[in-house]
């Protein structure tokens, strides 16, 4: 049962069925990791940020090192008008990338590797800045479909493939995500299988497999959250600032 | 031996493992929607959650601490900067007062060494004076005395040449002529004793 390399991303109740009006909210592993990842970084930034040191302690460091890093990155690419929305992206990073990282712990569940999860933040933003768009830049929002210096002929192509690149923005921003966790995270485990299988006698090349895929993946973790953070950057530039 | 074990094992986990497999309901627990309402509504209360805690309390403070820290090195290092001027014009001021101490303290000896040169010479001088004077006295005594040696000669030659003439002959003789012999003598010999 646990050689199945799919066992890893079961979704299980723990403690009983929660029903509400026929609607199954039943506390699972799922929400388990969720809420620790949520405690976690609520408990090293609430740390990190309860002194007032000039010469900062590590705890310190690390809640101001990440504060400032977020912040270039939104400065960046969305400029000064993207400061407003610091707090969520910042939110939305860490929260993206403990779930990650927790997901790298053995016998973790990694909530990021579920299409829904991923699904449900990367269409929030979708929503939320598209509403932005049109907040800020009322009905000229849609000459973000109509590139400037295209030619006339092309511009019913062009308008129809703006149209549905920015309709495919939740689904690729979704899928981006939870393909890489999931793809990992069973290219792991079948790793892991190797192992056992060729046992003491052949095992140690796919364990040396693994040691390497587990720095990759640690890498990807990180990487997956920076790019699910920086292309939501990315999307409220161009509500904010028309570039077309 | 081994190479037959390592691939008996092999085909005999490839066996079990795609057992194993067709026995699990299949495909990707992901797309099974059981759980989905439920993960929706856990990841909105977590996230809602993080999101609120996290913009209201901690992220104002770190952002506070980040500026507070800024301000401060910036006022520290105006202060030190301060400092350093204020430092640099000290260390000025004391090399001008060493400076001038020196000077002072060069004419101080310029003016003592001129006194003491003034006072030697002056005491020289009048040493010198002193000494002048005594000698023109002791010219003049000298002088003196060579005046008044031929006449104190004369009356002593007179008197004691009219003793002997009285003791040799017993009878006294008239002390002008005796004078008279013993002028023309002394004025003879005068040059031969004192040659002037």
């Amino acid at each position: 049962m646990a050689t199945n390399p799919m066992y890893q991303f079961n979704v299980y109740r723990i403690g009983p069925e929660i029903k509400i009006d026929q609607i199954d909210i039943s506390f699972t592993n799922a929400s388990l990791f969720m809420i620790i990842s949520s405690i976690s970084i609520l408990f090293i930034f609430s740390l990190g940020s309860s002194k007032k040191n000039i010469v900062p302690n590590k705890i310190q460091l690390f809640a101001e090192l990440s504060y400032t890093f977020i912040s270039k990155m939104i400065n960046d690419t969305a400029g000064s008008k993207g400061k407003p929305y610091f707090a969520f992206i910042f939110s939305l990073f860490m929260f993206v990338l403990f779930c990650n990282m927790f997901g790298m712990l053995p016998y973790a569940f990694t909530v990021t590797s579920h299409i829904i999860v991923t699904f449900v933040l990367a269409s929030f933003i979708f929503v939320g800045v598209t509403i932005i768009g049109f907040l800020k830049h009322g009905i000229g929002y849609l000459k973000l479909f109509v590139p400037s210096g295209v030619p006339i002929v092309l511009l019913p192509l062009i308008v129809i493939i703006e149209i549905i690149s920015y309709l495919s923005r939740p689904i690729s921003l979704s899928v981006r995500l939870f393909a890489n966790m999931m793809a990992g995270h069973t290219m792991m485990k079948v790793f892991g299988g190797f192992v056992i299988s060729l046992g003491i006698v052949g095992g140690w090349l796919p364990l040396s497999f693994s040691v390497a895929l587990t720095g990759l993946e640690i890498l990807v973790a990180f990487l997956q959250a920076y790019v699910f953070a920086i292309l939501t950057c990315i999307y409220l530039n161009d509500a904010l600032n028309l570039h077309h | 031996m081994l190479k037959r074990i390592f691939f008996y094992s092999l085909i005999l986990n490839t066996l079990l493992f795609s057992k194993l497999y067709s026995a699990e309901s299949g495909g990707m627990p992901q797309l099974n929607p059981e759980f989905w309402i439920s993960q929706i509504f856990w990841l909105i209360l977590t996230f809602g959650t993080l999101f609120i805690i996290l913009s209201k309390f901690i992220l104002p403070k770190i952002s506070n601490n980040l500026e507070l820290r800024k301000s401060q090195i910036l006022e520290n290092v105006e202060m030190a900067e301060k400092q350093k001027k204020e430092s640099e014009d000290k260390i000025k001021e004391y090399e001008d007062l060493i400076a001038k101490s020196k000077n002072e303290a060069r004419n101080f000896f310029n003016e003592a060494r001129k006194k003491i040169l003034f006072d030697i010479d002056k005491k020289r001088e009048q040493l010198e004076q002193e000494i002048n004077n005594e000698i023109v006295d002791v010219e003049k005594e000298i002088i003196d005395l060579k005046k008044n040696a031929p006449e104190k000669i004369n009356k002593i030659s007179i008197e004691t040449s009219s003793n002997l003439i009285k003791y040799l002959i017993g009878e006294e003789i008239n002390s002008s002529s005796i004078s008279a012999i013993a002028e023309d003598l002394s004025k003879k010999k005068m040059s031969k004793y004192y040659g002037n």
